[in-house]
């Protein structure tokens, strides 16, 4: 007679098998799904702070101040810009500086000085040297890509910033020719402008840090008019870049966005 | 021979006149003789210590890097294959990469060099073993003039930031694991040398070099893609220098002989016109005026003579005691190879040339006022008439 007692038993233990095996599977369709829908919402959050900060033309005043070891210096300007691709700014003060010209077209930059009446390209290893000794590279002012494009993101906390409620991105690269592999954004959650920036190098080291205040509602979206970059390594206050007056979407000129704007 | 007896009888009976032209013109020969010794035994030195420190017996450059051009270095880099690695295996080459990168010593932002080289290699007296890495720390090793600007010492630590090849940024700390004493400015100015390996995984370049050194004459022209440069290619810029200097020196020694030269001729001048009835008494007793030109020619030239003699009695001992001290000149941040120390170094050939051209120009310089004795009259030279 044959005793049906261990068959029994192995049909109880592969059900509970089935069972564990079944919950398991469920719990990472949900982790998937919350991370997919994470991703969705960090990448809808993005492109609302892109649809916020970008426009199709805009015209700004804006002085910039250095922040050195013993003393500090600033500088005016005027741009103008072309959505993230075409920019063209005219130093006004300091003395020294005054006339000197600068014009982006896509991925070429040029800059005239008035004292050598000359106009030079800037590129390669050029890019990425100081603008006039601040904390930014010639560099960061061509990164023109869309960080939806290059980044993947996710949602990794909140936190309030000076009152305000933020939502934190980080930002991955998705491809290689990035110069920052990672970013940390706090975007205000109800605004959509980020209110911090830090920079990341490959290995984690922070590297910059932007902070954007003085949000202010211009024509009808919130913008920040006060950021300060700040090169983290190095000493220093770092580089305090202030909007005195923005106009969005002019009729700008053609000949703005020419080589031939930077000579007149 | 009568010409001679009489000069030296001559010139010893002036006194101290002579004496004084004699201790001039010999200083002017000891001071061009220094100089030249001195710029001699500083090339000798440059040549040496860049031969050990930075080029070996020739390079093999990557076909775009340029040694004075900085932009060329981010796309002047690759793959150590073929003829090139079996050299490099047998420890004929060394490879050597090189990044730009940013330091941060105490929070001030630097632009260096970052160079990677084999710790293991033996063609360079580059102190690379030093670069062997313990634990997780990279070691890293500076010049002693890089450790001057950056103000960094042994055991510090400091924070490199580079971008790999695709231009991503990272960044991490390294250990100085050792300052090293060279005079090739060119391994040391600016410079932060570590393991090639771990240059070459941090900038996601495996295997690459951006040139090899070689350590054998064996190797003399091009190499697969890499551009042989040989010695004198790479010490050109020591040559122009020295070139440049010695160029530089000859006003000042040109100056210190026409000094002494111009006494000689004034000498002449006045020996001349004072001994008129002496040159006529020599005409009178049957010499050609050309034998009466030499007589006072060699009497002049005679200086030379005594000089090189006064300038070989203290001349000698001063340059021998020079080469075995040398003449310290301190840290040299002129970004040129010389050493703290120079030794000078006086060949045969430059004593015998000096020697020559001091002996030569006195030789002109006492000619030109002699020639007039030829013009002379010898009643009126008899009668001692001004002529």
């Amino acid at each position: 007679m044959v005793s049906i007692k261990p068959i029994r038993d192995l049909i109880i233990i592969v059900n509970q098998r089935t069972e564990i095996m079944k919950r398991i599977f469920l719990i990472l369709i949900g982790i998937l799904i919350a991370l997919t829908m994470n991703a969705q919402d960090a990448k809808a959050i993005l492109q609302k702070v892109d649809d916020n900060m970008s426009s199709r033309n805009r015209v700004f005043e804006s002085t910039m101040t250095i922040h050195g070891k013993r003393s500090s210096r600033t500088i005016t300007s005027r741009s103008y810009a072309e959505g993230e691709k075409q920019s063209f700014t005219e130093y006004l003060s300091p003395a020294r500086d005054q006339g000197t010209k600068m014009l982006k077209l896509k991925d070429q930059l040029w800059i005239y000085s008035p004292a050598s009446d000359r106009t030079i390209q800037i590129s390669g290893h050029l890019l990425r040297q100081s603008v006039m000794g601040s904390d930014l590279s010639y560099e960061d002012m061509m990164e023109d890509r869309k960080l939806t494009d290059v980044y993947g993101v996710k949602i990794v906390g909140v936190e309030t910033i000076e009152g305000r409620k933020t939502t934190i991105l980080e930002l991955i690269a998705v491809l290689d020719d990035v110069a920052y592999y990672k970013r940390k954004m706090w975007i205000d959650a109800e605004r959509f402008i980020p209110l911090k920036e830090e920079l990341y190098a490959k290995g984690g080291q922070l590297l910059k840090r932007t902070t954007l205040t003085d949000v202010k509602q211009l024509q009808g979206r919130w913008f920040p008019t006060t950021i300060v970059y700040k090169d983290m390594l190095k000493e220093g206050k770092g580089t305090e870049f202030k909007i005195t007056g923005i106009k969005f979407d002019q009729e700008l000129p053609a000949y703005i966005f020419t080589k031939a704007a930077l000579k007149k | 021979m009568i010409a001679f007896k009489l000069a030296f009888r001559n010139l010893l009976g002036a006194g101290l006149r002579t004496w004084l032209i004699v201790a001039v013109l010999s200083f002017a020969y000891v001071v061009i003789l220094f100089y030249n010794g001195m710029l001699s035994g500083w090339d000798r030195q440059g040549r040496r210590d860049t031969k050990e420190w930075e080029i070996g017996q020739g390079q093999l450059w990557h076909s775009a890097y340029d040694k004075y051009d900085l932009f060329s270095i981010q796309d002047a880099h690759g793959p150590v294959v073929g003829e090139a690695k079996k050299f490099t295996d047998k420890g004929k080459l060394t490879p050597v990469l090189i990044v730009q990168a940013t330091a941060y010593p105490q929070g001030r932002m630097q632009g260096v060099l970052l160079k990677g080289i084999n710790p293991d290699q033996q063609i360079l007296k580059f102190p690379s073993s030093m670069l062997h890495q313990d634990g997780q720390e990279i070691n890293a090793l500076i010049g002693k003039r890089m450790a001057l600007t950056t103000r960094l010492n042994k055991g510090d630590k400091v924070l490199i930031r580079w971008r790999d090849k695709d231009g991503t940024f990272d960044a991490l700390e390294v250990k100085i694991a050792d300052v090293f004493n060279c005079n090739v400015p060119a391994v040391d100015n600016g410079q932060i040398w570590i393991d090639l390996n771990t240059l070459q995984k941090m900038m996601d370049l495996p295997g690459e070099a951006t040139l090899l050194v070689s350590g054998t004459d064996e190797i003399n022209e091009n190499v697969g893609p890499w551009i042989y440069k040989d010695t004198e290619f790479l010490l050109a810029e020591l040559n122009q220098i020295i070139h440049a200097k010695k160029g530089g020196s000859m006003v000042m020694q040109a100056m210190l002989l026409i000094i002494a030269l111009l006494a000689i001729f004034d000498t002449q001048i006045l020996s001349i016109f004072r001994r008129q009835k002496e040159i006529g008494t020599y005409i009178a007793l049957g010499m050609t005026r050309a034998q009466v030109v030499g007589i006072f020619t060699v009497e002049g030239a005679t200086h030379s003579i005594l000089a090189t003699i006064l300038g070989a009695l203290y001349g000698i001992p001063l340059f021998l005691w020079l080469g075995i001290k040398g003449i310290t000149f301190g840290v040299d941040d002129m970004g040129i190879t010389m050493a703290e120390t120079i030794y000078p170094y006086y060949s045969i050939g430059l004593i015998i040339t000096t020697t020559l051209f001091v002996i030569l120009s006195a030789t002109i310089m006492s000619y030109l006022p002699a020639r007039r004795i030829s013009r002379m009259k010898p009643t009126d030279a008899l009668k001692g008439k001004i002529q």
